[in-house]
């Protein structure tokens, strides 16, 4: 019911974002225009002129759709001027990296809840290297790897699964520590193995803290890629649109790199949620 | 038996150094005789402190398993002559830190106490203004919060080219993505905690007659600042993110972004180890002050309760 109520306003707050765009596009691109135009032009011209230059300042919200919708379905899917194509090198890079992520985090997470001197020693530099600007390392990453032969997937793997580890860890921690104490006191009764604990008891209950924080893992793992993308002018991604077009100030062109990414976040966060739907489902509705 | 840990921790830390001075001077076999004590004395003195109670243990453990983590890359990358392009070591990086001090401080002020300070300050401060603005109305607040949520999980820093040309290459577009990254957590969190009040504290504050702002600044504020708090926390770390990564999209010839990616194209790796060794400092620090402010602030609330 309170999405059916959030529906209306998020319309409004999204047509009102629309119509100050287009005002905006107005202020910062009029400058420009009445630069190069003719003395005398009308405000209806000068109004259209702002809102269809080629390197707009701000470019209107009509004119990124048709960027997009010409790079989408004019050029093949494997064309590098086709966005799709790039959106891809981008996402299979953050998929590999999330794969890293949750392998890595899966396994420090168990190792942390069962070995208390690594709970003590191991987590206080957990916490203390999410305060590290860790995309700052992103470029020295890809630079030293790409001197040693090694480019394209692997590199931006390791920083999207660098950045996108944090979360799940301390998420799986808390989801297996989350086992209610009365059942882990009765499979001890049973004389469960630790293992046997494991799956049955602590996995299970770490599941609902996994996807939330999978859904944060999963942006963090698409900024990573795309972050990755940046230092050493690849020639494919969503990173190197953006560089390409920061160089030659094609805005549109930004803008719609943007919005794919934007667009690729969604899909990923939608892909979590259907997955989770289908834990929940087989687990008899809940998780 | 309490002394023990503190024992092996100055053994283990005697025997380290001197495995390192043993592998300086090509002495093999005393090396691997130096780093075994080392390694082992060091162990035993984490597995003691962690067993035992107490803020100093609570330090140590840590401690030593940074200092072990250390010592290791360094032994390891001396001991396989790793090549330096590949993995400074510490050692090295420290050097480098020392010697170009003067360097690294223009970057820090430039990058820091210019874009990150100005830009977390807007951004911050925007968010919370606007949290409070649309506290009193659902429509928009029903509108905004999801578009904020939704933001939020966008890779905001692809906004960083964007900002870099409309407000050129100095910090003020840094400053700027700065501001857009911290403003929508801040604003989502903000409004989750004005939410926070109990119900019969507010059926409270209204038999009293008190009014909206004394309601706000007296129940509903306060009962907010561990959400804001939790806000600024993860802003803190996000803002240093958005001003270096901005920083790779054109910037004068200064700043850390700057200098680590152009560092790493020159291969000067200590530099850029040194860089980032900056930027570890600054983000902990900043996150250690806002932590501390928030047991300070916000004591009375459950999760610091019965801790320390």
């Amino acid at each position: 019911m309170a999405k059916a109520r959030a529906t209306w306003p998020l319309i409004a707050i999204g047509l009102a974002v629309i119509g100050v765009w287009y005002v905006g596009a107005i202020l910062l691109n009029g400058p420009q225009v009445r630069e190069q135009a003719a003395e005398d032009m009308g405000f209806r011209d000068f109004v259209v002129q702002t809102w269809s230059m080629e390197r707009p300042v701000l470019p209107a919200p009509h004119q990124i759709v048709t960027e997009l919708a010409q790079s989408l379905f004019t050029h093949s899917v494997t064309s590098p001027r086709n966005l799709l194509h790039h959106a891809w090198v981008t996402a299979s890079a953050a998929l590999s990296g999330l794969g890293i992520a949750l392998a890595l985090g899966l396994m420090l997470a168990a190792g942390i809840v069962h070995i208390p001197v690594l709970d003590r020693s191991l987590m206080p530099w957990l916490i203390a290297s999410q305060t590290v600007p860790v995309l700052a390392i992103a470029p020295m990453v890809v630079v030293v790897l790409g001197n040693l032969g090694i480019t394209g997937l692997l590199p931006k793997a390791a920083i999207a699964g660098y950045l996108a580890f944090f979360p799940i860890t301390v998420g799986m921690v808390k989801g297996l520590r989350a086992a209610d104490p009365l059942q882990i006191d009765l499979l001890r009764t049973y004389d469960a193995r630790p293992w046997q604990v494991f799956s049955l008891l602590r996995f299970p209950a770490s599941l609902s803290f996994l996807f939330p924080n999978l859904r944060v893992a999963m942006t963090l793992a698409l900024v990573g890629a795309i972050v990755a993308e940046l230092p050493t002018g690849a020639q494919a991604g969503l990173g190197a649109r953006l560089l390409a077009g920061s160089y030659y100030g094609q805005t549109i062109q930004i803008w719609a790199a943007l919005l794919m990414a934007a667009g690729t976040s969604m899909l990923g966060l939608a892909a979590v949620s259907l997955i989770e739907a289908l834990v929940a489902q087989r687990r008899g509705g809940r998780l | 038996m309490k002394r023990a840990p503190l024992f092996w921790a100055a053994l283990g830390l005697i025997a380290a150094l001197l495995a390192r001075w043993f592998i300086g001077v090509d002495k093999i076999s005393a090396t691997i005789a130096a780093a075994a004590i080392a390694a082992l004395a060091l162990f035993r003195a984490m597995v003691g402190f962690a067993r035992s109670e107490g803020w100093f243990a609570r330090l140590a453990t840590p401690a030593i398993f940074g200092f072990l983590l250390l010592w290791l890359w360094e032994m390891l990358v001396i001991g396989f002559a790793i090549p330096f392009v590949l993995l400074p070591p510490p050692l090295a990086i420290a050097r480098a830190f020392v010697t170009h001090l003067a360097l690294l401080a223009q970057d820090f002020t430039q990058t820091y106490l210019h874009a990150v300070i100005t830009g977390y300050t807007l951004g911050c401060g925007a968010g919370f203004l606007v949290a409070l603005a649309i506290d009193r109305s659902p429509f928009l607040k029903r509108g905004l919060l999801p578009m904020g949520n939704m933001i939020s999980a966008m890779p905001i820093v692809g906004i960083a080219p964007i900002m870099v040309m409309w407000f050129g290459f100095d910090w003020p577009s840094k400053a700027a993505v700065v501001v857009v990254m911290t403003f929508f957590p801040m604003l989502v969190n903000t409004t989750a905690g004005l939410a926070e009040a109990g119900a019969m504290e507010s059926d409270l504050m209204q038999t009293y007659a008190a009014s909206y702002g004394t309601t706000l600044l007296k129940l509903r504020l306060p009962a907010a600042l561990p959400h804001i708090f939790t806000a600024l926390k993860l802003n803190s770390t996000l803002a240093l993110i958005g001003a270096v990564v901005a920083e790779f999209f054109g910037t004068p010839i200064l700043g850390m972004g700057f200098r680590i990616s152009t560092e790493a194209a020159k291969m000067n790796l200590d530099l850029v180890w040194a860089t980032i060794t900056v930027a570890a400092l600054a983000g902990s620090l900043s996150f250690g002050a806002l932590a501390l402010l928030e047991r300070l602030i916000t004591f009375w609330h459950p999760s610091f309760r019965g801790s320390s």
